[in-house]
């Protein structure tokens, strides 16, 4: 993210949760192809005179050459800096200037950038954001100061955060080969060496039309879109011919993995556990769709299994949590998640999980579950049409890993369909400790019974 | 009886060379029981989002039993009516609804949105939570448990060891100095009773702001503030805290803490929203710290220097005391250059003021962006809520934009003189920080 806006007196984020869009909805959602390969997709929301304009780029921090983390993320604030026709600093001022909200964001899979804006401005942010797919300008003079920056970012986002340093290192474990193993932000020695030919060259490597996708959501029709695509976009020359995303492929699992940090910072211990499964657009039929169910079973609110079993039943936990993260293009995790009560034990939390694990995986879970589960996550794809950020968001990360456009509008389908055979086979599939990272918090002493601190293991320790 | 006001505000949007403009048609919707709503009727979309909020929050909290206000958002989903914890996320689960409380320092606020399908069903819920909750003791010692474990957690978190710190510095003993969240030893000394008396005390229909968005007309909307809010009694609000003065500076706190990164919150008093001035001043408070890129400290400290991720700085009014506040994280070494280069630019904003391009900037932006905050139900909701709390009227929506529009370069230079005194800030500092001060001097 380009910029994190300060946040006055805000309360802090009790645990990680992955969010797990829903993904199937009841709107008038058109797609087509630009004659360079530009992928368009048009969200009409004819509520407010606003759009949302985002170009999405299929290169994220898992296409970084070995050795350039987190140079996906450097070259997207770099491309704020400047090109011929919009240079230094022009590009921010000039959305500013038309009373527009603008950021950027990257994943490992993506990179994206979007205006909010009124939507008589649309052609000139087309304008811009074409103008900057090719023709970005970089000088050390604003190059080195942002890398500053970045480095700051990682500061605030995750060395100053024990717990985003946990789960750093749960990824770094939990992949051997894959570069889902490193960080988006960047492993800090690697970041302070990265160089504007670094950025320039990823830049070109990456930054083309083919390899790009427009969503446009708000007030507009497709025939607009259309149209002032083609204008601003559809004159791009490719500067190269995109070629189908091959990293390093990862080897099947085959041992359980204990990441074991102790953190004088970390005010409770906690336990987190990921599996390596498949994403979106690997899985077998219904795979994904059952995990994100078997997710909701396990972990959503007060009548999930583990917050009944955990915190209601037993009285170890104070807070517990399961998602499925499929929205990548070669793998997905599933994860589940444990606070103990004050002064509890996170063994016992994890022990509680583990039973409920088995349970599941030896009997399957109830109709009336799935039932329920189904309907939230049902539910949830009506609530979605109420912002027009987050249906653009949910159509570039689908079309940037790996999905379609048909996948998502036919996901509420897939989820129907779901039976309790295919969540058993999915969950067996998935949870099986072979495949799994667990990951353990230790406060370096325990803030609530002065007890002294958990023996750390030898596998693999930071501080 | 029952009446219904039709009023219509138009929602201006100024961009240069453009004046778009869309109506956001507002209907204040009165019940029989005198339950009073601002409503936005649009069915494009099977949902209904709510917002509301009662007088009352963190600042109320007696002495000792700080959180309690916070402790209470926690629990009005763990049984009420005929219905234990369990059978009562059950239902709410069933009927997919979402249903959220908060509490700030001044108000008490609800967040509550349906699908239109489950529309009685869910107000009816919403009923039993808000007017018959059970404060039963086995949900009550979980709640107790995760507040626990959250307050345990501010009191590692850098920026709210700040702004704790901060707040201390500024307001000693008033209850605005306190915590929201509450310290552990609070959290544990907190009552079933409390919860009870606190429940009475804050929600009471005197004192309840509405506003709903989406899926509903006026006479369904009218029968179901009655339904959900109707038995709630009609008593007094909570008195009001006392004024509160925020200390005068300069003073300098610095809290260790291993972290590579400080942070440092700076500041000192402001002005009410309530303040004749207020639009003036927020318009010269944006151009100095405002959100984004192009405001005078991001481009100083962070685009020209790579001192932070993150700067900004400017009015933050509560109901009672006004606030000018500003924060900024920095590598530990570079602590001191981050604020005296902050201090300067603070300076030589308040001799001089915007330039009269800046001012010209900063009111395309300010009111060409208005707009995007009304392009949800949910955002319409919130943003109606807000209007509603500052007193500012069913027209502010109308007049807003021509309130910036009206802003004279020597308003805002009158106000950045007024407001922006670097050598009166109150400076807070979590992490190790290189070369700062010793307290006493803010440098």
């Amino acid at each position: 993210m380009r910029f994190l806006k300060a946040a006055f007196l805000s309360a802090a984020l009790l645990m990680p949760w992955p969010a797990t869009a829903a993904k199937a909805l009841n709107v008038d959602v058109s797609t087509f192809t630009l004659a360079n390969g530009m992928q368009v997709v048009v969200i009409p929301d004819h509520r407010a005179p606003v759009v949302t304009h985002m170009v999405w780029y299929r290169a994220g921090a898992a296409d970084e050459p070995e050795g350039e983390a987190g140079v996906a993320h450097f070259l997207e604030h770099l491309l704020f800096k400047g090109t011929p026709t919009f240079p230094a600093g022009q590009f921010s001022q000039v959305v500013r200037k038309n009373g527009g909200e603008e950021n950027a964001f990257t994943d490992q899979d993506y990179t994206a950038y979007f205006q909010h804006i009124a939507k008589e401005r649309l052609p000139l942010m087309m304008q811009m954001e074409s103008d900057r797919m090719q023709n970005l300008i970089l000088t050390d003079k604003e190059v080195l100061p942002e890398r500053d920056v970045i480095l700051e970012e990682r500061r605030e986002r995750t060395d100053n955060d024990p717990q985003s340093l946990l789960g750093e290192q749960l990824d770094a474990a939990m992949y051997t080969a894959h570069p889902y193993g490193k960080p988006v932000i960047g492993w800090r020695n690697q970041m302070e060496q990265l160089s504007k030919e670094d950025a320039i060259s990823f830049y070109r490597k990456h930054y083309t039309p083919a390899n790009a996708v427009l969503v446009v959501a708000g007030d507009v029709s497709r025939d607009e879109i259309e149209k002032l695509a083609n204008e601003y976009y559809g004159k791009l020359k490719n500067t190269f011919e995109p070629k189908a995303r091959a990293r390093a492929a990862e080897p099947e699992p085959i041992a359980a993995r204990r990441v074991i940090m102790s953190d004088p910072r970390a005010a409770n211990p906690a336990v987190q556990r990921s599996y390596l499964g498949p994403s979106y657009s690997k899985a077998l039929p219904r795979e994904a769709e059952a995990l994100d169910i078997l997710a909701e079973i396990l972990g959503g609110g007060a009548t999930s299994r583990l917050y009944r079993k955990l915190v209601i039943q037993d009285q170890t936990a104070s807070y517990t949590a399961a998602w499925f993260s499929g929205d990548h293009l070669d793998s997905g995790t599933f994860g589940v998640y444990g606070t103990p009560v004050p002064g509890g034990d996170v063994a016992k939390v994890e022990a509680g999980i583990d039973e409920v694990l088995a349970d599941v995986l030896k009997n399957g879970v109830t109709t009336g579950e799935i039932e329920r589960a189904k309907n939230k996550l049902l539910a949830d794809t009506v609530y979605a049409l109420d912002s027009q950020s987050s249906l653009a968001r949910m159509f570039g990360a689908a079309l940037t890993t790996g999905s379609t456009v048909a996948d998502v509008l036919g996901w509420d389908k897939e989820v129907e369909a779901v039976t309790a055979d295919d969540i058993k086979a999915a969950a067996i599939k998935v949870i099986d400790m072979r495949r799994s990272v667990t990951g353990v918090m230790t406060p370096t002493i325990t803030a609530t019974s002065g007890e002294p601190p958990q023996p750390v293991a030898p596998e693999s320790s930071v501080n | 009886m029952r009446s219904v006001y039709r009023l219509i505000a138009v929602l201006l949007v100024f961009v240069a060379g453009l004046t778009p403009a869309f109506a956001l048609d507002i209907k204040e919707v009165k019940s029989a029981k005198g339950v009073t709503a601002w409503l936005v009727e649009d069915h494009t979309i099977p949902l209904i989002a709510m917002s509301f909020s009662f007088s009352g929050g963190g600042a109320h909290d007696p002495k000792g039993k700080e959180g309690l206000a916070h402790f209470l958002t926690g629990m009005l989903d763990e049984g009420a009516g005929p219905l234990d914890s369990q059978a009562f996320q059950a239902k709410r689960d069933e009927l997919a609804m979402k249903l959220s409380f908060e509490s700030s320092l001044d108000h008490f606020e609800g967040t509550f949105q349906t699908l239109s399908r489950n529309r009685d069903a869910a107000f009816g819920l919403l009923k039993l939570a808000l007017t018959y909750p059970h404060f039963d003791k086995a949900p009550m010692e979980r709640v107790r448990g995760q507040f626990l474990i959250g307050a345990q957690q501010n009191r590692e978190d850098p920026d709210r060891i700040a702004s704790n710190a901060w707040m201390m510095a500024g307001f000693n003993d008033h209850p605005y100095a306190r915590d929201s969240e509450g310290t552990p030893e609070s959290i544990a000394a907190i009552t079933t009773d409390d919860l009870k008396a606190l429940h009475k005390a804050l929600f009471t229909r005197k004192s309840l702001r509405l506003s709903v968005v989406g899926d509903i007309d006026a006479e369904t909307l009218s029968r179901l503030l009655d339904e959900s809010f109707g038995e709630l009694p009609d008593t007094d609000p909570v008195a009001p805290p006392a004024a509160a003065i925020f200390a005068k500076g300069p003073s300098l706190k610095i809290i260790d803490r291993d972290i590579p990164q400080s942070i440092i919150m700076f500041g000192h008093d402001g002005i009410l929203r309530s303040d004749k001035d207020f639009i003036p001043a927020y318009v010269m408070s944006f151009i100095l710290g405002g959100g984004g890129f192009g405001s005078r400290l991001t481009t100083e400290i962070r685009e020209k220097r790579g001192l932070t991720y993150g700067i900004g700085a400017g009015l933050y009014p509560l109901d009672h005391a006004g606030l000018f506040l500003g924060s900024v994280g920095t590598r530990n070494e570079k602590a001191k250059e981050a604020i005296d280069v902050t201090k300067d630019v603070m300076r030589r904003y308040a001799e001089e003021g915007p330039t009269a391009d800046e001012l010209a900037d900063a009111k395309t932006y300010l009111t060409g962006s208005y707009a995007l905050r009304f392009d949800s139900n949910a955002k319409i909701a919130s943003q109606l809520l807000g209007i509603q709390q500052d007193d500012l009227g069913l027209g502010y929506i109308n007049t807003r934009n021509d309130l910036i529009e009206a802003v004279t370069l020597d308003q805002a230079r009158a106000q950045a003189k007024r407001l922006v005194r670097p050598d009166e800030m109150n400076i807070t500092i979590v992490g190790r920080p290189v070369g700062v001060q010793a307290p006493g001097t803010a440098g």
